[in-house]
């Protein structure tokens, strides 16, 4: 894997009034990796998503991306920014007035020119890169399932073809089959488009199956980043609680053993 | 190219074969200017066709789409296609976007514009009868909780009554008095001038006295109160809906209509009068002062004509009409707020019918209440 680093987090602070959530937090983001964010509630995985986005204002600290440090962006660079990443919320947020399609197109529209007929054709293709059938494209998203809104939502973050998407808890909400077909859907999409994947998870197999490193978010900080197998061997006792848990060693039990013919 | 690497296509031919070299960024951001170049490509007549992309830059799924289909069109033009000079991730994101060829629909179906209008006013009759029964049976069942309350009083929600009685009643009088007040200086002084021409600028103080005590002091309440509380019932009831929160009530026995109408009801049942009241008291407080300064009557003489004006009937009108006024909107409010499922934006569509309802319905019992006074001959 290359070391390319595309976002790099250094120092970071936030707190709200006088409940710190994050301190001296430091956080590497590598080009074509799939990055699991790991904590327990209310350690701030959210919050980290969150301030990387921009949507909210850390109180201090750096958060460089693409090379750039966000605080001495202008206006028009952070804009650019925020076309070369996509963005899944938890439930999907699509926009409940337009269509699946529709709100594939949004950005589309507001970013580039292009003839209708372009659009309607890229739609298409991203509906179908994400599985959806081709009748969900003129569909409103309070017709659609949890697992179908949240393939929706990712069609959308993929409409301007970003170069790092984020996940918020992709899998939360999703029943087992649906959350390994989606955990398969961004495994696929990530080798087909080459994408970064910045994922906040809880979902134990997720991690197992798709993420390349892990990152544990405790204590107001990134205590460790590694792989899986690095996890099993850390001596902290909520990193070993959470992966040497009932739950944990049955998603390893599930991860080693031989897939089904 | 100077600066940022754009995307061009290179187009050389002989005979029967074309040659087509993508070059730059194959990127959505220069979707529109490929899209362009190709349209120039003519695929008619066409033997075969090679793409070299041994000159791209970069490639995303826009591009592909974009190669994937000048493919296609050739195919379909019964020329064949050599892909040259791929690396393994374009071909890989050709293949997945080849996959993904199923041609999608963007919007809703939309049928026949006057199919559609002949559906909706039928819809709309249909809905409103529908509401209509609805409410009488949701009256009912307001009636009976109240009637269970009566027996036993015990089952009152009282610290949720009080508070809805502050929310509704009390945080209301600076706006329903400061309404009442412009409105009735308004109307003296509208009225002093139409009477002036015949000479009966005196009677003014009757046209504020008996217009507010009768009709204006309780019917702008009632229009404040329908905009101000019934919608707030309707948005606080629907997102507890959305949140599933009144079906958890109901597992845990409790009942809605005891512990979230109820308490509502009680209390614009009874600040409705003390609202109407003080917007009484407040426009003939604004007609005395235009009446003060306009037609130089002084404050005592004021008082000295209302008393001959009104009679206690003009004040008692009012108070009849008060707690039913209160009990509709109320009622309205809950009973929308309770009708709310689905999305956010369902809780907007009910209060804005819950306003709507509720604002009508008190015009109409107004006019009921007035034939009746007059039969009555009060």
């Amino acid at each position: 894997m290359g070391r390319d680093v595309i976002i790099s987090v250094r120092d970071l602070r936030n707190q709200f009034g006088t409940q710190v959530v994050h301190d001296h937090l430091d956080l590497d983001i590598y080009r074509g990796e799939v990055l699991g964010i790991v904590g327990g509630s209310g350690t701030g995985k959210s919050v980290l998503l969150r301030t990387i986005l921009g949507i909210n204002k850390a109180r201090a600290g750096s958060i460089e991306i693409f090379g750039k440090a966000r605080h001495e962006m202008t206006p028009a660079e952070e804009r650019a920014v925020e076309r070369r990443w996509g963005v899944l919320f938890q439930d999907g947020a699509l926009f409940s007035s337009l269509t699946v399609a529709q709100n594939i197109q949004v950005a589309l529209k507001e970013h580039l020119h292009m003839s209708q007929k372009l659009m309607d054709e890229i739609a298409a293709i991203k509906i179908g890169l994400v599985g959806l059938p081709p009748e969900a494209g003129p569909k409103f998203p309070s017709e659609l399932s949890g697992g179908m809104r949240k393939r929706a939502g990712l069609a959308r973050a993929l409409a301007l073809d970003p170069e790092i998407v984020f996940l918020d808890e992709p899998t939360a909400g999703l029943d087992p089959i649906g959350a390994s077909a989606f955990d398969e859907l961004i495994k696929n999409l990530q080798a087909t488009l080459g994408l970064t994947v910045f994922m906040v998870t809880h979902d134990l197999d997720s991690l197992y199956a798709i993420c390349d490193r892990i990152a544990v978010l405790a204590e107001k900080k990134v205590l460790v980043t590694g792989t899986i197998g690095d996890m099993m061997t850390q001596e902290h006792p909520w990193i070993r609680e959470y992966f040497h848990g009932p739950r944990g060693r049955a998603a390893m039990a599930a991860k080693s053993a031989p897939p089904k013919a | 190219m100077v600066g940022e690497a754009q995307a061009w296509l290179d187009v050389s031919e002989d005979a029967s074969s074309l040659m087509l070299r993508p070059k730059g960024d194959w990127v959505v951001r220069h979707a529109a200017a490929i899209e362009r170049a190709l349209q120039t490509v003519d695929t008619i007549g066409r033997r075969s066709a090679t793409f070299d992309l041994s000159d791209l830059r970069r490639l995303d799924t826009a591009g592909a789409w974009l190669i994937y289909r000048t493919e296609r069109s050739f195919e379909q033009a019964g020329a064949a296609v050599t892909m040259a000079g791929a690396t393994p991730a374009q071909s890989t994101l050709l293949n997945a976007v080849a996959k993904s060829d199923r041609p999608a629909k963007i919007e809703p179906h939309i049928g026949n514009l006057f199919v559609n209008l002949v559906v909706r006013i039928g819809d709309a009759v249909d809905e409103g009868f529908r509401t209509g029964c609805d409410l009488v049976g949701f009256f009912g069942l307001v009636l009976e909780t109240l009637a269970k309350t009566i027996v036993n009083p015990l089952r009152l929600r009282v610290t949720s009554t009080v508070y809805h009685m502050e929310q509704t009643g009390f945080d209301a009088v600076p706006i329903v008095s400061l309404i009442s007040f412009l409105i009735g200086a308004v109307l003296a002084y509208q009225g002093s001038e139409q009477l002036a021409r015949f000479g009966g600028e005196v009677f003014t103080v009757n046209l504020v006295a008996v217009s507010f005590l009768r009709e204006i002091g309780i019917l702008l309440t009632a229009i404040m109160v329908a905009g101000r509380s019934g919608s707030a019932f309707t948005a606080q009831i629907g997102s507890m809906k959305l949140r599933e929160e009144i079906d958890a009530m109901r597992t845990l026995g409790l009942d809605p209509m005891e512990v979230l109408v109820l308490p509502r009801v009680i209390a614009l049942l009874v600040m409705m009068p003390i609202l109407g009241f003080i917007a009484a008291m407040m426009g003939l407080l604004g007609g005395g002062l235009v009446v003060w300064t306009e037609l130089e009557m002084s404050p005592a003489m004021y008082i000295e004509r209302l008393k001959d004006a009104v009679d206690i009937w003009d004040a008692g009108v009012a108070f009849i009409k008060a707690p039913v006024f209160g009990l509709a909107i109320a009622m309205i409010g809950c009973f929308e707020g309770l009708k709310v499922e689905g999305s956010a934006e369902s809780v907007g569509q009910r209060t804005t019918a819950s306003v709507v309802e509720g604002i009508f319905t008190v015009i109409v019992l107004d006019a009921l209440f007035s034939i009746m006074f007059v039969k009555l001959g009060i």
